[in-house]
Protein backbone atom coordinates (compact mmCIF):
# COMPACT_ATOMS: atom_id res chain seq x y z
CA UNK A 1 0.00 0.00 0.00
CA UNK A 2 1.08 3.41 -0.94
CA UNK A 3 0.90 6.99 0.85
CA UNK A 4 1.92 10.46 -0.36
CA UNK A 5 3.17 12.14 2.83
CA UNK A 6 6.19 13.92 1.14
CA UNK A 7 6.83 14.30 -2.79
CA UNK A 8 9.88 12.24 -2.40
CA UNK A 9 7.42 9.18 -1.49
CA UNK A 10 7.69 8.95 -5.43
CA UNK A 11 10.43 8.53 -8.00
CA UNK A 12 10.44 11.26 -10.75
CA UNK A 13 9.33 9.01 -12.98
CA UNK A 14 6.25 8.08 -10.70
CA UNK A 15 5.72 11.81 -10.41
CA UNK A 16 5.54 12.28 -13.83
CA UNK A 17 3.06 9.54 -14.41
CA UNK A 18 1.25 10.55 -12.04
CA UNK A 19 1.60 14.25 -14.14
CA UNK A 20 1.01 12.38 -17.65
CA UNK A 21 -2.10 10.70 -16.44
CA UNK A 22 -3.70 14.40 -15.52
CA UNK A 23 -2.90 15.65 -18.90
CA UNK A 24 -4.99 12.28 -20.11
CA UNK A 25 -7.51 13.28 -17.80
CA UNK A 26 -7.44 17.39 -18.97
CA UNK A 27 -7.98 15.62 -22.55
CA UNK A 28 -10.47 13.20 -21.62
CA UNK A 29 -12.33 13.59 -18.69
CA UNK A 30 -15.12 11.57 -19.60
CA UNK A 31 -13.01 8.60 -19.89
CA UNK A 32 -12.24 8.76 -16.14
CA UNK A 33 -15.90 9.84 -14.91
CA UNK A 34 -16.54 5.88 -13.33
CA UNK A 35 -12.94 4.75 -12.72
CA UNK A 36 -13.81 4.97 -8.96
CA UNK A 37 -17.23 4.36 -9.12
CA UNK A 38 -17.98 2.62 -5.60
CA UNK A 39 -14.89 3.87 -4.07
CA UNK A 40 -15.07 6.44 -1.17
CA UNK A 41 -12.61 9.44 -0.06
CA UNK A 42 -12.87 10.63 3.39
CA UNK A 43 -11.47 14.20 3.84
CA UNK A 44 -10.10 14.69 7.10
CA UNK A 45 -9.46 18.73 7.44
CA UNK A 46 -8.29 19.31 11.19
CA UNK A 47 -7.75 22.70 10.23
CA UNK A 48 -9.71 25.11 7.87
CA UNK A 49 -9.13 24.49 4.04
CA UNK A 50 -11.49 25.53 0.82
CA UNK A 51 -9.18 24.84 -2.24
CA UNK A 52 -7.47 21.55 -0.93
CA UNK A 53 -10.83 20.01 0.83
CA UNK A 54 -12.80 20.54 -2.32
CA UNK A 55 -10.22 20.09 -4.82
CA UNK A 56 -10.10 16.23 -3.46
CA UNK A 57 -13.66 16.18 -3.09
CA UNK A 58 -14.09 17.05 -6.65
CA UNK A 59 -11.28 15.45 -8.02
CA UNK A 60 -13.30 11.98 -6.36
CA UNK A 61 -16.78 12.45 -7.52
CA UNK A 62 -15.32 13.69 -10.92
CA UNK A 63 -14.03 9.64 -10.86
CA UNK A 64 -17.44 8.45 -9.90
CA UNK A 65 -16.79 8.14 -6.12
CA UNK A 66 -17.98 9.33 -3.23
CA UNK A 67 -16.94 11.47 -0.64
CA UNK A 68 -17.51 11.60 3.57
CA UNK A 69 -15.34 13.86 5.89
CA UNK A 70 -15.10 16.97 8.05
CA UNK A 71 -13.63 20.32 7.08
CA UNK A 72 -13.16 21.45 10.92
CA UNK A 73 -11.64 19.75 14.06
CA UNK A 74 -14.20 20.89 16.13
CA UNK A 75 -16.61 18.62 14.38
CA UNK A 76 -14.59 15.58 14.92
CA UNK A 77 -14.10 13.42 18.19
CA UNK A 78 -10.23 15.13 18.39
CA UNK A 79 -12.62 18.00 19.94
CA UNK A 80 -13.11 15.33 23.02
CA UNK A 81 -9.34 14.32 23.07
CA UNK A 82 -9.68 11.34 20.84
CA UNK A 83 -5.70 10.81 19.34
CA UNK A 84 -5.23 11.03 15.77
CA UNK A 85 -4.39 7.74 15.79
CA UNK A 86 -7.67 6.48 17.00
CA UNK A 87 -9.85 8.92 15.03
CA UNK A 88 -7.85 7.29 11.73
CA UNK A 89 -8.28 3.43 12.66
CA UNK A 90 -11.88 4.35 12.72
CA UNK A 91 -11.84 6.38 9.50
CA UNK A 92 -10.28 3.82 7.66
CA UNK A 93 -13.04 1.35 8.48
CA UNK A 94 -15.22 3.75 6.36
CA UNK A 95 -13.51 4.51 3.53
CA UNK A 96 -10.82 3.53 0.36
CA UNK A 97 -8.29 6.52 0.87
CA UNK A 98 -8.22 9.22 3.04
CA UNK A 99 -6.56 13.18 2.61
CA UNK A 100 -6.19 14.40 5.55
CA UNK A 101 -4.63 18.11 6.67
CA UNK A 102 -3.80 18.93 10.12
CA UNK A 103 -1.71 21.67 11.91
CA UNK A 104 0.65 19.18 13.31
CA UNK A 105 3.82 18.65 11.30
CA UNK A 106 4.04 14.71 11.05
CA UNK A 107 0.71 13.94 11.16
CA UNK A 108 0.17 12.14 8.29
CA UNK A 109 3.04 10.01 9.05
CA UNK A 110 1.60 8.78 12.26
CA UNK A 111 -1.45 8.13 10.62
CA UNK A 112 0.39 5.94 8.04
CA UNK A 113 1.27 3.64 10.95
CA UNK A 114 -2.20 2.96 11.88
CA UNK A 115 -4.09 2.96 8.81
CA UNK A 116 -5.66 0.41 6.80
CA UNK A 117 -6.13 2.60 3.39
CA UNK A 118 -3.59 4.64 1.81
CA UNK A 119 -2.76 8.34 3.62
CA UNK A 120 -2.68 11.66 1.16
CA UNK A 121 -1.26 14.42 3.15
CA UNK A 122 -2.89 17.58 2.10
CA UNK A 123 -0.74 19.71 4.53
CA UNK A 124 0.66 19.09 7.72
CA UNK A 125 1.19 22.20 9.61
CA UNK A 126 4.63 24.26 8.04
CA UNK A 127 5.97 20.68 6.81
CA UNK A 128 4.76 19.85 4.00
CA UNK A 129 2.32 19.91 0.93
CA UNK A 130 2.66 17.18 -1.98
CA UNK A 131 -0.48 17.27 -3.51
CA UNK A 132 -0.12 21.25 -3.83
CA UNK A 133 3.36 20.26 -5.82
CA UNK A 134 2.12 17.91 -8.24
CA UNK A 135 -0.40 20.72 -8.74
CA UNK A 136 2.55 23.11 -9.28
CA UNK A 137 4.52 21.03 -11.27
CA UNK A 138 1.39 20.28 -13.80
CA UNK A 139 1.00 23.91 -13.86
CA UNK A 140 4.78 24.51 -14.79
CA UNK A 141 5.02 21.91 -17.38
CA UNK A 142 1.86 23.52 -18.93
CA UNK A 143 2.84 26.80 -19.17
CA UNK A 144 6.93 26.47 -19.57
CA UNK A 145 6.58 22.67 -21.35
CA UNK A 146 9.20 21.68 -19.21
CA UNK A 147 10.37 21.31 -15.96
CA UNK A 148 14.19 21.74 -16.26
CA UNK A 149 16.67 24.65 -17.05
CA UNK A 150 14.08 26.87 -15.06
CA UNK A 151 15.17 29.28 -13.36
CA UNK A 152 12.28 30.18 -10.06
CA UNK A 153 12.14 32.39 -7.61
CA UNK A 154 10.13 31.40 -4.58
CA UNK A 155 8.77 35.24 -2.82
CA UNK A 156 7.20 36.01 0.72
CA UNK A 157 7.07 33.23 3.42
CA UNK A 158 9.93 30.53 2.77
CA UNK A 159 9.81 29.62 6.79
CA UNK A 160 6.31 28.29 7.11
CA UNK A 161 5.15 27.60 3.70
CA UNK A 162 4.87 24.15 3.39
CA UNK A 163 4.51 24.37 -0.41
CA UNK A 164 7.47 25.78 -0.87
CA UNK A 165 9.63 23.42 0.65
CA UNK A 166 7.59 20.72 -1.30
CA UNK A 167 7.99 22.30 -4.36
CA UNK A 168 12.11 22.80 -3.87
CA UNK A 169 11.98 18.83 -2.97
CA UNK A 170 10.60 18.12 -6.01
CA UNK A 171 12.80 20.38 -8.33
CA UNK A 172 15.98 19.31 -6.48
CA UNK A 173 15.34 16.31 -8.74
CA UNK A 174 15.52 18.13 -11.84
CA UNK A 175 18.34 19.47 -14.32
CA UNK A 176 19.71 22.92 -14.66
CA UNK A 177 17.16 24.67 -11.63
CA UNK A 178 18.23 27.63 -10.18
CA UNK A 179 16.47 28.80 -7.00
CA UNK A 180 15.68 32.75 -6.17
CA UNK A 181 15.10 32.73 -2.43
CA UNK A 182 13.15 36.42 -2.05
CA UNK A 183 12.10 36.63 1.84
CA UNK A 184 13.02 38.20 4.75
CA UNK A 185 15.46 37.34 6.63
CA UNK A 186 13.09 36.12 9.57
CA UNK A 187 10.98 34.11 7.03
CA UNK A 188 13.77 32.70 5.04
CA UNK A 189 13.70 28.59 4.36
CA UNK A 190 14.85 26.29 7.23
CA UNK A 191 17.78 24.78 7.56
CA UNK A 192 16.17 20.97 6.66
CA UNK A 193 15.24 22.32 3.24
CA UNK A 194 18.75 24.44 2.88
CA UNK A 195 21.05 22.05 4.03
CA UNK A 196 19.12 18.77 3.36
CA UNK A 197 17.50 19.11 0.30
CA UNK A 198 19.40 22.19 -1.85
CA UNK A 199 23.50 21.88 -0.35
CA UNK A 200 22.93 18.03 -0.35
CA UNK A 201 21.53 18.02 -3.86
CA UNK A 202 23.72 20.59 -4.94
CA UNK A 203 21.30 23.20 -6.24
CA UNK A 204 22.11 26.45 -7.68
CA UNK A 205 20.29 29.03 -5.18
CA UNK A 206 21.07 32.84 -4.17
CA UNK A 207 19.15 34.58 -0.75
CA UNK A 208 17.89 38.00 -1.50
CA UNK A 209 15.46 40.55 -0.18
CA UNK A 210 14.38 42.40 -3.32
CA UNK A 211 11.42 40.77 -5.85
CA UNK A 212 12.66 43.99 -8.05
CA UNK A 213 16.12 42.90 -8.46
CA UNK A 214 14.97 39.06 -9.15
CA UNK A 215 12.48 39.59 -11.13
CA UNK A 216 14.43 39.60 -14.84
CA UNK A 217 15.65 36.83 -14.37
CA UNK A 218 12.62 34.63 -13.31
CA UNK A 219 10.85 31.75 -15.37
CA UNK A 220 8.77 31.06 -12.58
CA UNK A 221 7.82 33.02 -9.59
CA UNK A 222 5.86 31.52 -7.14
CA UNK A 223 4.39 33.96 -4.11
CA UNK A 224 3.25 32.74 -0.99
CA UNK A 225 1.05 34.23 1.64
CA UNK A 226 2.80 34.91 5.09
CA UNK A 227 0.33 33.21 6.99
CA UNK A 228 -1.42 34.46 10.12
CA UNK A 229 -1.87 30.60 11.74
CA UNK A 230 1.92 29.68 11.97
CA UNK A 231 2.98 32.68 14.05
CA UNK A 232 2.80 32.87 17.76
CA UNK A 233 3.31 36.22 18.31
CA UNK A 234 1.22 38.35 16.38
CA UNK A 235 3.16 41.65 16.35
CA UNK A 236 5.79 39.11 14.06
CA UNK A 237 3.08 38.75 11.76
CA UNK A 238 1.70 42.33 11.37
CA UNK A 239 5.02 43.19 11.16
CA UNK A 240 5.93 40.95 8.31
CA UNK A 241 2.83 40.26 6.31
CA UNK A 242 3.20 43.21 3.74
CA UNK A 243 6.85 42.45 2.89
CA UNK A 244 6.26 42.19 -0.76
CA UNK A 245 3.36 42.85 -2.60
CA UNK A 246 3.33 41.78 -6.64
CA UNK A 247 2.21 44.21 -8.89
CA UNK A 248 1.48 44.48 -13.05
CA UNK A 249 3.90 47.85 -12.52
CA UNK A 250 6.91 45.33 -11.00
CA UNK A 251 5.65 42.77 -13.23
CA UNK A 252 6.69 44.70 -16.05
CA UNK A 253 10.46 43.81 -15.74
CA UNK A 254 9.37 40.00 -15.66
CA UNK A 255 10.47 38.05 -18.97
CA UNK A 256 7.55 37.97 -21.65
CA UNK A 257 7.43 34.09 -20.96
CA UNK A 258 6.88 33.38 -17.25
CA UNK A 259 4.73 31.95 -15.13
CA UNK A 260 3.31 33.52 -11.40
CA UNK A 261 1.83 30.88 -9.15
CA UNK A 262 0.59 30.83 -5.85
CA UNK A 263 -0.89 28.26 -3.91
CA UNK A 264 -3.59 30.94 -2.93
CA UNK A 265 -5.04 31.89 -0.82
CA UNK A 266 -3.79 35.23 -1.55
CA UNK A 267 -4.34 38.16 0.51
CA UNK A 268 -2.90 41.12 -0.49
CA UNK A 269 0.97 39.76 -2.03
CA UNK A 270 -0.94 39.91 -5.32
CA UNK A 271 -2.82 42.83 -6.66
CA UNK A 272 -5.65 42.20 -8.63
CA UNK A 273 -4.53 44.08 -11.42
CA UNK A 274 -1.90 40.87 -12.16
CA UNK A 275 -4.95 38.97 -12.23
CA UNK A 276 -5.86 40.00 -16.27
CA UNK A 277 -1.81 39.52 -17.58
CA UNK A 278 -1.34 36.25 -19.67
CA UNK A 279 1.44 35.54 -17.05
CA UNK A 280 -0.84 35.26 -13.84
CA UNK A 281 -1.43 31.67 -13.43
CA UNK A 282 -2.44 30.65 -10.11
CA UNK A 283 -6.06 30.55 -11.15
CA UNK A 284 -4.98 28.09 -13.76
CA UNK A 285 -2.90 25.93 -11.05
CA UNK A 286 -6.43 26.11 -9.36
CA UNK A 287 -8.11 23.96 -11.91
CA UNK A 288 -4.83 21.58 -12.35
CA UNK A 289 -5.17 20.57 -8.59
CA UNK A 290 -8.32 18.83 -9.47
CA UNK A 291 -7.06 17.05 -12.21
CA UNK A 292 -3.53 15.97 -10.58
CA UNK A 293 -5.42 15.02 -7.50
CA UNK A 294 -7.60 12.47 -9.85
CA UNK A 295 -4.62 11.32 -11.37
CA UNK A 296 -3.19 10.48 -7.38
CA UNK A 297 -6.29 8.83 -6.30
CA UNK A 298 -6.01 6.35 -9.45
CA UNK A 299 -2.31 5.99 -8.76
CA UNK A 300 -2.52 5.23 -4.83
CA UNK A 301 -5.77 3.26 -5.15
CA UNK A 302 -4.55 1.04 -7.85
CA UNK A 303 -6.77 2.13 -10.88
CA UNK A 304 -5.37 2.78 -14.22
CA UNK B 1 37.96 -0.27 46.77
CA UNK B 2 37.84 -3.38 45.05
CA UNK B 3 35.83 -5.20 42.53
CA UNK B 4 36.35 -8.64 41.30
CA UNK B 5 36.56 -9.62 37.69
CA UNK B 6 33.20 -11.48 36.26
CA UNK B 7 33.25 -14.74 34.57
CA UNK B 8 30.71 -13.98 31.94
CA UNK B 9 28.89 -10.85 31.48
CA UNK B 10 29.23 -7.44 29.93
CA UNK B 11 31.34 -4.56 31.03
CA UNK B 12 30.80 -1.19 29.95
CA UNK B 13 34.17 0.91 30.17
CA UNK B 14 35.35 4.09 29.69
CA UNK B 15 32.28 6.08 30.48
CA UNK B 16 32.65 9.66 30.70
CA UNK B 17 32.81 10.14 34.81
CA UNK B 18 29.73 11.03 36.02
CA UNK B 19 27.51 10.14 33.58
CA UNK B 20 27.39 6.20 34.56
CA UNK B 21 24.39 6.52 36.32
CA UNK B 22 22.45 8.34 32.85
CA UNK B 23 24.18 4.81 31.70
CA UNK B 24 22.47 2.68 34.16
CA UNK B 25 19.25 4.02 34.00
CA UNK B 26 18.87 4.53 29.74
CA UNK B 27 19.67 0.78 29.71
CA UNK B 28 17.25 -0.26 32.01
CA UNK B 29 19.92 -2.35 34.13
CA UNK B 30 17.51 -1.59 37.72
CA UNK B 31 14.74 -4.49 35.96
CA UNK B 32 17.93 -6.98 35.29
CA UNK B 33 17.61 -10.05 38.08
CA UNK B 34 21.45 -10.41 38.05
CA UNK B 35 24.11 -8.62 39.85
CA UNK B 36 25.20 -5.46 38.17
CA UNK B 37 27.46 -2.59 39.69
CA UNK B 38 27.69 0.75 38.86
CA UNK B 39 31.71 1.73 39.84
CA UNK B 40 32.35 5.62 39.70
CA UNK B 41 35.46 8.14 39.45
CA UNK B 42 37.60 5.10 38.61
CA UNK B 43 41.48 6.06 38.23
CA UNK B 44 42.19 6.53 34.60
CA UNK B 45 45.51 6.85 32.93
CA UNK B 46 43.89 8.53 29.63
CA UNK B 47 41.16 10.80 31.26
CA UNK B 48 41.98 11.05 35.04
CA UNK B 49 38.54 9.61 36.08
CA UNK B 50 36.21 7.52 34.21
CA UNK B 51 33.10 5.45 35.28
CA UNK B 52 32.37 1.65 34.30
CA UNK B 53 29.21 -0.73 34.95
CA UNK B 54 29.50 -4.63 35.37
CA UNK B 55 26.56 -6.81 34.54
CA UNK B 56 28.01 -10.19 35.87
CA UNK B 57 25.83 -11.77 33.33
CA UNK B 58 25.47 -12.70 29.61
CA UNK B 59 22.42 -10.92 28.35
CA UNK B 60 20.90 -9.85 25.32
CA UNK B 61 20.81 -6.04 25.67
CA UNK B 62 20.27 -3.16 22.89
CA UNK B 63 23.46 -0.80 23.24
CA UNK B 64 22.98 0.80 20.42
CA UNK B 65 21.86 3.96 22.63
CA UNK B 66 25.02 4.09 24.19
CA UNK B 67 26.44 5.54 21.07
CA UNK B 68 24.50 8.57 21.07
CA UNK B 69 24.60 8.98 25.07
CA UNK B 70 27.91 7.80 25.81
CA UNK B 71 29.86 7.38 22.71
CA UNK B 72 33.13 7.27 24.35
CA UNK B 73 32.28 3.96 26.10
CA UNK B 74 34.05 0.57 24.89
CA UNK B 75 31.68 -2.33 25.70
CA UNK B 76 33.99 -5.95 26.42
CA UNK B 77 32.38 -8.98 26.56
CA UNK B 78 33.18 -11.53 28.69
CA UNK B 79 33.10 -15.39 28.46
CA UNK B 80 34.45 -17.90 30.91
CA UNK B 81 36.68 -15.26 32.31
CA UNK B 82 37.90 -13.99 28.77
CA UNK B 83 37.42 -11.26 26.56
CA UNK B 84 35.64 -12.33 23.39
CA UNK B 85 34.79 -9.04 22.07
CA UNK B 86 35.42 -5.29 22.31
CA UNK B 87 33.16 -3.15 21.31
CA UNK B 88 33.35 0.80 20.25
CA UNK B 89 30.22 2.34 20.13
CA UNK B 90 28.73 4.30 16.96
CA UNK B 91 26.08 6.70 16.41
CA UNK B 92 22.96 4.70 16.04
CA UNK B 93 21.08 5.21 12.82
CA UNK B 94 17.82 5.74 14.44
CA UNK B 95 16.92 7.24 18.04
CA UNK B 96 13.91 5.48 19.54
CA UNK B 97 12.71 7.23 22.76
CA UNK B 98 16.01 8.80 23.94
CA UNK B 99 15.59 12.50 23.26
CA UNK B 100 12.02 14.08 22.85
CA UNK B 101 10.76 16.44 19.72
CA UNK B 102 11.09 20.40 21.47
CA UNK B 103 9.38 21.39 18.75
CA UNK B 104 5.65 22.89 19.52
CA UNK B 105 4.54 22.15 16.00
CA UNK B 106 5.56 18.23 15.52
CA UNK B 107 2.54 16.15 16.44
CA UNK B 108 4.55 13.87 19.09
CA UNK B 109 4.24 17.18 20.99
CA UNK B 110 0.32 16.40 21.37
CA UNK B 111 -0.04 12.70 20.28
CA UNK B 112 1.12 11.03 23.05
CA UNK B 113 1.27 7.41 21.78
CA UNK B 114 3.83 7.89 19.49
CA UNK B 115 7.64 6.97 19.64
CA UNK B 116 9.90 9.92 19.78
CA UNK B 117 11.65 8.83 17.16
CA UNK B 118 15.49 10.49 15.26
CA UNK B 119 17.24 9.32 12.69
CA UNK B 120 20.79 10.34 11.76
CA UNK B 121 21.39 12.87 8.87
CA UNK B 122 24.82 14.07 9.37
CA UNK B 123 27.33 11.66 11.02
CA UNK B 124 29.97 13.98 11.42
CA UNK B 125 28.76 16.84 12.97
CA UNK B 126 26.03 14.21 15.40
CA UNK B 127 22.74 16.05 13.82
CA UNK B 128 19.93 13.93 14.13
CA UNK B 129 16.20 14.97 12.68
CA UNK B 130 12.81 13.91 14.35
CA UNK B 131 11.19 11.88 11.77
CA UNK B 132 7.68 13.38 12.26
CA UNK B 133 8.69 17.43 11.65
CA UNK B 134 12.46 16.91 10.88
CA UNK B 135 13.45 19.16 13.03
CA UNK B 136 17.14 18.97 13.72
CA UNK B 137 18.84 17.91 17.62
Amino acid sequence: MRNLLSITDFSVEEVNGVIETAQKIIANPQAYSEKCKNKIIATLFFEPSTRTRLSFESAMLSLGGKTLGFSDAANSSSSKGESLSDTIRVVSCYSDIIAMRHPKEGAPLVASFVSDVPIINAGDGGHNHPTQTLTDLLTIKTEMGRLDNLTVGFCGDLKFGRTVHSLIQALARQKGIKLVLISPEELTVPDYVKHDVMDKNGMNYVETRSLEEAMPQLDVLYMTRVQQERFFNEDDYLRLRDSYILTAEKLQSAKEKMCVLHPLPRVNEISVDVDADPRACYFKQVKNGRYVRMALILKLLGIE
Amino acid sequence: MEINPIKNGIVIDHIDAGKGMEVYNFLNLSELDCTVALIMNVFSKKTGKKDIIKIDESIALDLDVLGYIAPETTVNFIKDGKLVEKRKMELPLTLKNVIKCKNPRCITSVETCVDHEFKLVDKDNKVYRCIYCESKF
